[in-house]
């Protein structure tokens, strides 16, 4: 009995130490050496070794420092193994230096995630993989898990992940923090990363694993926004994610269908975070440029503010979506724009703005395209091309709460 | 390149299954085959199937389905989709994933393709 | 009526036996393809990669799930169908035969709901 308690508490332990310090530890681990999945099979190592003796000799003082000693005596190992001894001596020595260093004070383990982050959204990256890259690295997060909240078959996320890693070494991506005049362009590269991984976890809301990659997002969110405290896009980000989380539990009904945002009852609403999201907006706002992810996080600021406040704000809204349009040029902003359009224009304004993305191949089975056109040709009076437009979406939605929305409105169309 | 979407039903899961998935078919239906899709295929229950092999010429017969599993193959449909990533997409796009298996194979491109 | 006839066969042993064929069919295949046409029975016909290709699906509870590989874990494994036009039962299972690959698999007729 004793023992099993010494082993639970162990495993909780090394499982805290993991939730904390994974990223720290591998980033610390890959910086010089570039192989991230060498790091990742040493730290492995540590961590299977931390199992086995700290339910029999105890939990140590420092586990940072532990870990990152038997880490380092295993990559040590593997690059001696590897490398020839005139070629790679020095090289390790100098390595084992400061990894003993650090061993010996785990305060002074230098804090390198950030400059590892930007390895993972390096160019050099495909940028699909990017978010999987930094998910895996950084959290520590399994193949298999990423590639369920990606909806991509097991074998091949973890084909790819390690053919990315391979791309790291081969193309010797640095593992720095990039030069003022470049880091707002790498820097977005990393946020939209962070944002993807959200975005997965927001629409596969039934989904326990997905919640939890919502969560692993804006954990991500703050970090960056703690690593780079003077970027005001980086607190952008992270506000947008807070407001929208902040309307998670609302945007289900009682028998789990899909509400949209005009619909939801505000009760269910956050307001802690929606402050939180506010406080981070305000701050960005003061520093600076204005970027994507604070136009996008002011937008949100906006809807809920309509929603608390009763007030009529569509036109600051629409104005917003005016300036994410010139920046992004994105055919998703424009949808969404005309979505808002509706409210000041008319449905059938709204509607013409779509037909401008007609042509666009992306939109053909982009379930979000359609169903705006849905509900804006029900709200035109154009009963066909609603019916038409609202099958197509409910025929592209993967989620069972959104089909069930898509068929009532259907019905609703057939009955009024 | 071309993909095939198997489907697998649990017939006792698709009996309770409630009357609004047929409607979910009939959109799943459309968005295919704008997408340039395969009108599914649907086949007859299991139980109805025969199964033959030969051994050293001499046929060998077997009553229902080669392979006995809790979920039975029902029918297919297919699609042309520039890689894995969008096949998994269509298969969890079919209203049939909910009560059964959807296993995605690419197919061998036919001589002269 | 239609009918599939679904082919399972060892999908190693298959591979190793088409290796040496560049063009992919083998000369028995080409024969059973030519008279089904000629009987005016092809309607369809494809063959599938390996089941280490293959994929699973499901939707559990709201979660999709993707899982490697085939549905089933069979011995024999599916690896091919063809859609025929036949009169009866009794004539998709004569065609079923006929398949080359009845010699070292197994061929599952099934009747196709008409629709």
């Amino acid at each position: 009995m004793a023992n099993s308690a010494i082993a639970s508490a162990a495993h909780e332990t090394a499982e805290l130490v993991a939730r904390s310090s994974y990223g720290r530890l591998l980033a610390f681990l890959a910086a010089r050496t570039r192989d991230v999945a060498g790091a990742e099979d040493a730290l492995a190592e540590a961590f299977a070794s931390a199992l086995q003796s700290w339910p029999v000799d105890g939990v140590p003082d420092n586990p940072d420092a532990w870990l990152l000693t038997v880490a380092r005596r295993r990559q040590t190992d593997a690059i001696r193994r590897r490398q020839t001894r005139t070629a790679g001596e020095a090289h390790i020595e100098l390595m084992m230096d400061e990894l003993n260093q650090a061993a010996a004070n785990a305060d002074a383990i230098a804090d390198r995630r950030l400059a590892l982050m930007f390895a993972c959204a390096h160019p050099a990256i495909e940028p699909g993989m990017r978010a999987p890259l930094i998910l895996q690295t950084i959290l520590g997060l399994t193949a298999s898990a990423i590639a369920a909240a990606f909806l991509i078959p097991p074998a091949t996320m973890g084909q790819r992940l390690v053919r990315a890693k391979a791309r790291i070494k081969e193309a010797g991506v640095p593992f720095a923090v990039p030069e003022r005049a470049d880091l707002a362009d790498r820097l977005d590269a990393v946020l939209e990363a962070i944002y993807a991984a959200y975005a997965k976890g927001w629409t596969e809301i039934g989904d326990s694993t997905a919640d939890r990659l919502a969560d692993e997002a804006i954990w991500l969110g703050r970090l960056v926004v703690s690593l780079l405290p003077e970027e005001p896009e980086a607190k952008g980000m992270l506000a947008l994610m807070l407001y929208t989380e902040a309307r998670r539990q609302a945007r289900r009904d009682a028998e789990g269908s899909y509400v949209p945002l005009q619909e939801q009852d505000i009760a269910r609403w956050d307001l802690g975070q929606i402050d939180s999201a506010e406080v981070l907006l305000h701050a960005a706002n003061r520093g600076g440029p204005t970027g994507r992810y604070q136009i996008e996080a002011a937008i949100q600021s906006a809807h809920c503010a309509r929603r608390l406040g009763n007030t009529s704000n569509w036109p600051s809204i629409v104005a917003l979506y005016d300036a994410l349009l010139h920046l992004t040029q994105s055919p998703v902003v424009a949808l969404n724009r005309a979505a808002v359009l509706a409210e000041t224009a008319g449905a059938d304004a709204a509607l013409a703005c779509l037909d401008g993305l007609a042509g666009d191949r992306r939109m053909a089975d982009y379930q979000p395209y359609w169903a705006a056109k849905g509900h804006l040709a029900a709200r035109a009076g154009r009963r066909a091309d609603a019916h038409a437009a609202l099958t197509l979406a409910m025929g592209l939605a993967t989620d069972d709460a959104v089909r069930r929305y898509l068929a009532q409105q259907i019905r609703q169309l057939q009955d009024g | 390149m071309q993909f095939i979407m198997l489907i697998h039903h649990d017939d006792a899961a698709l009996a309770k299954a409630p009357p609004a998935l047929w409607g979910e078919y009939a959109a799943f239906n459309e968005a295919l085959a704008k997408a340039g899709g395969t009108p599914g295929l649907r086949l007859d229950h299991a139980s109805k199937g025969r199964s033959v092999t030969l051994r050293n010429g001499t046929p060998e017969l077997l009553d229902g389905p080669y392979a006995d599993t809790k979920e039975q193959f029902a029918g297919y449909f297919m699609i042309d989709l520039p890689d894995i990533d969008a096949a998994v997409q269509w298969a969890a796009r079919c209203p049939s994933a909910q009560y059964g298996t959807i296993e995605v194979r690419p197919i061998w491109p036919t001589r002269g393709q | 009526m239609k009918f599939m006839l679904l082919i399972h066969g060892n999908e190693q042993a298959m591979m190793e036996a088409t290796k040496t064929d560049a063009a992919g069919m083998s000369p028995e295949y080409a024969a059973f393809n030519q008279a089904l046409i000629k009987a005016g029975a092809m309607l369809a016909g494809e063959r599938l990669r390996p089941t280490t290709t293959a994929a699973s699906v499901r939707v559990r509870n709201g979660a999709t799930e993707v899982l490697d590989g085939p549905y089933a874990e069979t011995r024999e494994q599916f690896g091919g169908f063809y859609i025929i036009e036949a009169a009866d039962f009794d004539a998709a299972m004569d065609w079923a035969q006929q398949c080359p690959a009845a010699h070292f698999g197994t061929i599952e007729v099934r009747p196709v709901v008409q629709g």
